[in-house]
């Protein structure tokens, strides 16, 4: 009741401020079921608190769930543009999904923002003057774990990632900015849910750290075997395996691991206060950086829906390009491809009562672009 | 490559098969006995892991889960097997993929409706966690021998079953011809039900067993029904025997070619390429493997029918 108060106000203060302009119409894929369900469901629950906290009425979300299929997000897509007529997608959570669906939506003259996948093309060659992207190009975070290891004076490490694109990205990223050895790179198989072979050969190996892209369910299989092996080497990740909705799953084995975001509950500003305490009081749980990703989306299409109207492409671009919204991340500015300009951070994974959670405890990269933007001419 | 690496990742490859084999051994006795094609046989296991996670956490007994996991997965199996799996023993097996799939999306969905989408918390109890030195200075965690152990015990024990016992007679006979045993008054639907409770239960303990070191979530059964299916197929299909051996092929394959194949493409290629095709190549192997038994033997290696 309390919600639908304060929603009603805030329409009440957005029609007062003026500026109501043709109603825009949203078309969200993300992946609802199956394995990673996790993620979707935190990046539309952050993008659906934003638009219950805004209750504007010109706004219309139409939600679909891709199953993690990229020939079902791509008949979403089509359906989304062609009978419901959407004018801004989003929603996508994985590489190879967004790369189905993105190039195609965006050639139509509709709009995308990513609030998730943000694969090397389309920073680079592949970029495209209505692709935004809200979270980060999938390098960066690795980038920021290398820069981390260089900091912590590790000279000789140990990395794996899945073999797939956004597993090549993440040990491409963490190489551009790591300056030892590597003790070993090995690429795992996507989904792979045992990793006593690769634990063996870190083991093996004569490595000082571990760093590993493993995001959802082969992070949490990783940790708890890792720390069952005996071996004690400092491990460093991105925050993709310790996010909010894993580290439960994955308990003690994650406690004091380093890993690098863009976002924590704990970064200081009224914005991000405001979203981590809605979100708890609105979904009794803690946010995720996912859930931030999906709230920071839906929050810069309200922002460029007050300046301009979605039917004028190039105002309402403009308008995006601008970002002029709060951000959970405090400051937030686009670079020339669309892709954030922004801190990221290095965060220590501790146990506040009962549950895991992460505290910031440095800062990795300041005001840090991707590495592709030189290649984008748009 | 040193010899304890080398003798490490044999245990990692013995322990990854033992584990198939729990799976594997339930899919080819359902398959034997009543000639049904079972993909839910990979929910049951989510289903043995949920149970487990889910008493565990409430009891704090890791033991308890187990048996929560056991008796979970079997009466969810003799649940299916009275209400949906009876209607389609005369049905072809296209019916019955289509069916035993619609089951997948029923449990997965159902799953994710009772515990949500979230990963659940399943850990190694205190007293098998960490690791012990073997003879020769190697280091292996005390769990994963445990597994290996009751993976053996739990062959032996079927062995013990289907060999020796009353209910093992019924088992080879309905194997073999099930008009016949009917006639003899045996009464096979109940003797379908217990196959088809035992095989979940086996496959619920495997998915318990394993959550513990995994991850415990939805549509974590998935990937390893396709290895159960590759075991099968290469172990000769409704041969218990044939499902221990070929589980066994398949994980050391597995495990030792994930780390023999790139080592060995570094002979010819720089690191980075190497690594890279080998683990590809890897990927394969275990098909690759299949390809070829079944060139040689076309009803897998313990197989009695083509």
């Amino acid at each position: 009741m309390k919600l639908v108060t304060m929603a009603a106000a805030a329409a009440l203060a957005v029609g007062l401020s003026g500026a109501m302009a043709e109603p825009v119409k949203v078309g969200m894929i993300t992946t609802l079921s199956g394995g990673g369900a996790g993620l979707g469901i935190d990046v539309r629950d952050g993008f659906m608190l934003a638009v219950k906290q805004a209750g504007h009425e010109d706004l219309e979300v139409v939600i679909e769930d891709d199953q993690r299929k990229p020939d079902i997000a791509v008949q979403l897509a089509d359906k989304m543009i062609q009978s419901e007529k959407v004018d801004v997608l989003t929603g996508i959570i994985w590489s190879n999904l967004a790369m189905a669906v993105v190039p195609a939506a965006t050639a139509q003259g509709k709009f995308y923002l990513s609030p998730n996948a943000g694969p090397s093309v389309l920073a680079g060659k592949g970029c495209h003057p209505n692709y935004f992207n809200v979270a980060w190009q999938n390098d960066n975070l690795h980038e920021a774990a290398g820069a981390y290891t260089n900091f912590a004076g590790h000279k000789n490490a140990f990395i794996l990632a899945p073999n797939y694109p956004a597993g090549k990205d993440a040990l491409t990223g963490f190489k551009r900015f790591y300056k030892g050895d590597l003790a070993g790179e090995i690429y795992t198989k996507l989904g792979q849910t045992d990793y006593a072979a690769e634990i063996a050969q870190i083991r093996a190996s004569g490595a000082d750290s571990v760093f590993f892209f493993l995001p959802g369910g082969m992070g949490i299989s990783f940790l708890k075997q890792y720390k069952d092996s005996g071996v004690d080497l400092p491990v460093v990740g991105p925050a993709f395996s310790f996010d909010q909705g894993i580290l439960q799953a994955v308990g003690d084995a994650a406690l004091g691991i380093i890993n690098t975001s863009q976002w924590n509950k704990d970064i200081e500003n009224p914005a991000n206060k405001a979203f981590v305490e809605a979100f708890q009081a609105e979904y009794g749980r803690l946010p995720s950086l996912y859930a931030s990703q999906g709230f920071d989306t839906a929050n810069l299409l309200l922002s460029a829906m007050e300046k301009a109207d979605v039917k004028d492409a190039d105002a309402f671009r403009a308008a995006l390009e601008a970002a002029e919204f709060q951000s959970t991340r405090g400051e937030f500015k686009f670079g020339p491809n669309h892709h954030p300009i922004q801190d990221i951070y290095v965060r220590e994974v501790v146990k506040e009562g009962d549950v895991y959670t992460n505290k910031i405890i440095g800062t990795a990269l300041t005001s840090h672009a991707d590495a592709y933007w030189s290649d984008c001419n748009m | 490559m040193s010899l304890i690496l080398l003798i490490e990742q044999v245990l990692n490859g013995l322990q990854f098969g033992i584990m198939l084999f729990l799976m594997a051994a339930g899919l080819t006795l359902i398959f034997g006995v009543m000639g049904l094609i079972n993909l839910a046989h990979g929910s049951l296991y989510m289903i043995g892991a949920f149970c487990a996670a889910a008493v565990a956490a409430a009891t704090g007994s890791f033991v308890l889960g187990l048996i929560a996991a056991l008796a979970g997965a079997a009466i969810a199996g003799a649940l299916v097997e009275l209400v949906v799996i009876r209607r389609l023993y005369d049905k072809d097996h296209l019916d019955q993929v289509l069916a035993t799939f619609a089951l997948i999306l029923i449990f997965s969905e159902g799953t994710r409706w009772i515990f949500g989408s979230f990963p659940l918390f399943l850990d190694v109890p205190d007293f098998l966690s960490g690791p012990v030195t073997l003879p020769g200075g190697i280091e292996y965690p005390l769990y994963r021998l445990t597994l290996i152990v009751v993976g053996l015990l739990v062959a032996l024990g079927l062995y013990l079953l289907i060999s020796k016992t009353r209910l093992g007679v019924q088992i080879r006979a309905g194997e073999n011809d099930r008009e016949m045993i009917a006639a003899l008054g045996i009464d096979i639907a109940k003797l379908y039900t217990i196959v088809f409770a035992l095989g979940a239960a086996l496959a619920g303990l495997s998915g318990a067993l394993v959550g513990a070191i995994q991850s415990v979530q939805v549509g974590m059964g998935e990937p390893v029904l396709i290895l159960a299916f590759v075991v099968i197929v290469i172990g000769g299909i409704g041969s218990i025997k044939g499902a221990l051996i070929g589980a066994i092929l398949v994980g050391l394959t597995d495990t030792l070619g994930g780390i023999f194949l790139p080592e060995l493409l570094k002979l010819f290629f720089d690191p980075s390429t190497a690594t890279s095709i080998g683990s590809s190549l890897a990927s394969m192997a275990i098909y690759i493997l299949m390809a070829a038994v079944l060139v040689l033997r076309p009803a897998g290696l313990f197989g009695a029918r083509a």
